[in-house]
């Protein structure tokens, strides 16, 4: 091919270049569709949970991460003044029923309101970690409850789930983690 | 009437003093600790309200988030370590101003990459075009000649 030819296809190529920058916006634009912006990951993923010392919720004794470690687990943040928590309530007995291990950080709450919701709607966690001046919560990086977070058994943090923990987010975050960690702990 | 008008106007001023109080103020024990809670408390973003600074938002952690950035200020922390002890926890989210590091490092050149880049292109372009614009579009004896006696025809017609 001569070398005006190969200017010609050159300055012919030069004519998609439209159309190539709007496939590469479209499909970054695309792609935003689906994130979500407030979507923020824990700073504490792979890190052990915070060292703390907290009165137990309704029982004359002091907690510490040793407490809620062991195996993996679930360390659910919730208050009475949550409304969401409500919602998220009759779910987190399904699971304990169903033998997964919860634990529970009630944040920034009075004792006695927390013991008179676990009467009334029943108690779904191993334990309750009464974080009344939320000081526990500052150190988790907590924002708003509900939050749950997934421990694997050294207590290390592998996953936080912002919002209410129900069906779908269960089978299709939550569980499959679940599994993977009880499975690598069982065969060491 | 003026009764009724002072009755509603101090109904209405009762209602304002309680929207202002909705953000708590903090006693400093010097000047210079409450300028440093102003710059942080603008720097520092309210994780739960993501487009608000903790100095703007009334979310209940905005307000754990200045009690306690008071507390670390007046017990002599300095502004490193007041956002080390916040990313840490919220991760560097926190930050308006994110630092220079990971991720954020591409945040921070875009601006310069993109005027390289720009400034590229420019040269580029002005380099691909023809030095000297008469050179080849410059009328050669030959076409003078014609376009005379183009010329020459119109007027003859005319």
């Amino acid at each position: 091919m001569s070398a005006s030819g190969l200017q010609h296809m050159g300055s012919r190529l030069k004519l998609f270049l439209p159309l190539f920058l709007f496939v590469v916006l479209a499909t970054i634009l695309f792609r935003g569709l689906s994130l979500d912006p407030s979507e923020m990951p824990s700073a504490l993923i792979d890190r052990p949970l915070p060292q703390f010392s907290l009165p137990a919720l309704g029982a004359d004794r002091m907690l510490s991460s040793e407490d809620v470690s062991g195996e993996v687990a679930l360390l659910n943040v919730w208050a009475t003044w949550c409304i969401s928590c409500r919602v998220e309530h009759p779910y987190l007995r399904q699971l304990a029923d169903a033998g997964v291990p919860i634990f529970g950080l009630n944040y920034k709450d009075s004792d006695a309101a927390a013991l008179r919701w676990l009467e009334e709607l029943g108690n779904p966690y191993r334990l309750n970690i009464a974080d009344r001046e939320g000081t526990l919560g500052v150190d988790l990086g907590v924002y708003g409850a509900p939050e749950t977070y997934l421990l694997d058994a050294d207590g290390v943090v592998r996953y936080r789930h912002v919002g209410v923990v129900d069906e779908n987010v269960w089978r299709t975050v939550l569980e499959p983690l679940y599994i993977e960690l009880t499975r690598a702990e069982n065969t060491p | 009437m003026t009764l009724l008008r002072t009755l509603l106007l101090s109904a209405l001023m009762l209602g304002a003093s309680h929207a202002v109080a909705l953000i708590e103020t903090y006693d400093f024990s010097n000047p210079e600790l409450e300028a440093r809670y102003q710059y942080l408390s603008d720097e520092l973003r309210c994780p739960k309200c993501q487009n608000q600074n903790i100095a703007d938002s009334n979310a209940p952690i905005a307000q754990d988030l200045r009690r306690l950035l008071h507390q670390q200020l007046e017990s002599g922390a300095s502004d490193d370590e007041v956002l080390e002890y916040m990313v840490d926890r919220y991760g560097e989210f926190v930050r308006y101003r994110p630092a220079f590091s990971g991720t954020a490092v591409l945040l921070w050149l875009a601006p310069i990459l993109l005027l390289f880049g720009a400034v590229g292109v420019l040269i580029a372009t002005l380099r691909s075009r023809p030095k000297n614009v008469s050179e080849g579009t410059a009328l050669t004896a030959e076409d003078n000649a014609r376009l005379q006696k183009l010329l020459n025809t119109t007027e003859r017609d005319s």
